[in-house]
């Protein structure tokens, strides 16, 4: 009986522990939320800031991220899924397969300032884009494609291999087999997993610092070409460089509060869309 | 005929496409290479090795990476020293003790965390955290290397949990029921046979909290303070290896000897990183044979 009552304590002590982490990322969120939703209205969410972000709204940098992170769908995406597909449909256990998964494992692991130096260095300097959301997007690009290879291979994974054989049966190609009996039921699991990649994207700093991202440019972006304000580094610099730091308080609130929204927002319709599927195609 | 060719020139494509991470990892090392060889291959690189960093001085600028290095260690250590009983336990929790509605409504939740960018952490230390270290220790300034060891602490904690969650699932059923049948309890069975056998998957989890907080930069930025010194108090400002970069990079003169050392700066964070990549996966792969 003794230990019984000592488990019990040590079970109560491991739920402690897991609890306190729950609670700090609900208190971070509230706190954020809290403080933030006094801040926002339609003339915030509209309107260029003035007197240096002091006041006015975060319209064109709620724009420029939505512009990065379009671009960086438009080139990570495709690229992603292809090499899913190669890896899960065409890849044999050679010596080439061998080395580009660890070269996805690797770049998983590059830390986002890296990114940030290459992309400066490849992009900006070497290829001349300049610091614009051309260079921005490719950097973040590399950054988000072992999230989106990782996520959509799991989808592929998941369809059952009687349809490809069901479909080799009837003598379909491998192509004919991949278009019409795999990838309709992997794609929505391949889109959905790679929102999550997007999202991280969309919140991201670092990689962008040097290859993108401009505190004040007085229009929208007209090009590629051009430099873009965005979220994140807009409450960077409201939160650390700008001369009257707490007198932007709720500026800078408001900000992390519509930063937050779009990325976790991203997040939670990838995580229902994910539950969806799942729920839609049991084999 | 042109089906073959169809067939084949489909594949060439798919192909084409996975080199592009291989494409993608040469092309970091080439560039970061190039960028920082120019410092790195003459006889300048013994800066590096100084105890002092001082990269713009109108005498002699210091590039000393030694005060950078301990900095950045400093706060990992602390980091992963409050990230790991949390992380482990909670992975515990989540796969043998919680019940399913726990587990529905906890991971998602955990899930979220991974999900909040760096820099509105780092707006958090700023604005909440900092008063509180403040206030409790009695110090100058909340703006140190604790307020950031705590904020990648929790930045680590979803990585941690995660893959200590999958080792700990896949640890067999059969091994648990043998422990109960021979009459343990069930902290016993977590204890002596879950976790061990699960020890390497979790190893590698905390490999990889290490790899994420060491690598991480906006939120370091923020809330450390920026001092480059050697110190070894986790109440004194410190400067990491990433924060430098992100600070100085956006100020120097491109092609000096500043901005070819925050290359260098960046390879060898690029090698720690790679380092901890591949043991993590040797210590994974030989758990799945």
């Amino acid at each position: 009986m003794k230990i019984k009552v000592q488990d019990l304590i040590i079970f109560g002590l491991i739920r402690l522990a897991t609890y306190f982490v729950v609670f700090i990322i609900a208190y971070i969120l509230l706190d954020i939320i809290v403080n933030g939703i006094g801040a926002i209205n339609w003339e915030f969410l509209t309107t260029f800031p003035r007197k240096g972000g002091s006041e006015g709204g975060i319209f064109p940098a709620i724009v420029g991220t939505l512009y990065l992170v379009l671009l960086t769908i438009a080139i990570a995406l495709p690229l992603g899924m292809a090499s899913a597909i190669y890896l899960n449909e065409y890849a044999k256990q050679t010596r080439f397969t061998h080395i580009v998964r660890l070269a996805i494992i690797t770049l998983a692991g590059v830390p986002s300032i890296v990114f940030g130096l290459f992309g400066l260095g490849i992009f900006v300097i070497f290829l001349k884009f300049g610091t614009s959301i051309l260079s921005g997007s490719l950097t973040l690009a590399c950054m988000i494609l072992p999230t989106i290879i990782v996520s959509s291979e799991e989808a592929l994974k998941s369809v059952p291999m009687q349809f490809r054989e069901a479909s080799y049966a009837l003598g379909a190609t491998k192509w004919q087999t991949i278009r019409k009996n795999v990838l309709p039921y992997a794609i929505p699991g391949m889109l959905t997993g790679s929102i999550l990649g997007i999202g991280r994207a969309a919140g991201e700093t670092a990689p962008i610092l040097f290859t993108a991202a401009a505190f004040f440019f007085p229009r929208l972006p007209g090009s590629v070409f051009d430099q873009v304000m965005a979220l994140p580094y807009h409450l960077y610099v409201l939160a650390t460089q700008h001369p009257g730091m707490d007198e932007v308080r709720p500026i800078q609130y408001g900000t992390a509060l519509v930063l937050i929204s779009l990325v976790l927002g991203i997040n939670i319709i990838a995580i229902f869309l994910r539950s969806y599927f799942i729920r839609k195609y049991k084999w | 005929m042109s089906v073959m060719w169809k067939e084949k020139s489909i594949k060439i494509f798919f192909t084409g496409a996975a080199t592009t991470s291989i494409v993608v990892v040469g092309l970091i090392f080439l560039f970061l290479g190039k960028e920082a060889a120019p410092f790195l291959f003459s006889e300048n690189i013994v800066k590096l090795f100084g105890t002092e960093w001082v990269p713009v001085s109108f005498e002699k600028e210091q590039f000393g990476m030694l005060p950078l290095i301990t900095g950045s260690f400093l706060v990992t250590f602390l980091a992963i020293l409050f990230a790991v009983p949390f992380g482990v336990l909670s992975a515990v929790y989540l796969s043998e003790i919680a019940n399913k509605t726990e587990q529905e409504m906890l991971k998602p939740l955990i899930e979220l965390l991974a999900g909040i960018p760096s820099v509105v952490i780092g707006f958090f230390g700023i604005i909440a955290l900092s008063p509180i270290l403040k206030n409790t220790f009695g110090l100058e300034s909340g703006l140190n290397a604790l307020n950031g060891a705590i904020l990648l602490a929790l930045m680590a904690t979803p990585t941690i949990i995660t893959i200590s969650d999958d080792a700990i699932r896949s640890v067999p059923s059969s091994y648990k029921q043998a422990s109960i049948a021979l009459g343990g309890s069930k902290l016993q069975t977590i204890w002596r046979v879950v976790v061990p056998d699960a020890l390497s998957g979790i190893i590698a989890a905390v490999m990889l909290g290490i790899g994420r907080v060491i690598g991480e930069t906006m939120t370091v930025l923020m809330v450390t303070g920026n001092a480059a010194i050697i110190t070894a108090s986790p109440f004194d400002s410190v400067r990491t290896m990433t924060a430098t970069i992100a600070a100085e990079m956006g100020e120097v003169a491109f092609g000096s000897d500043h901005y070819r050392v925050l290359f260098c700066v960046g390879i060898i964070l690029l090698l720690i990183t790679f380092g901890l990549n591949m043991i993590a996966q040797k210590v994974l792969r030989r758990r799945s044979v």
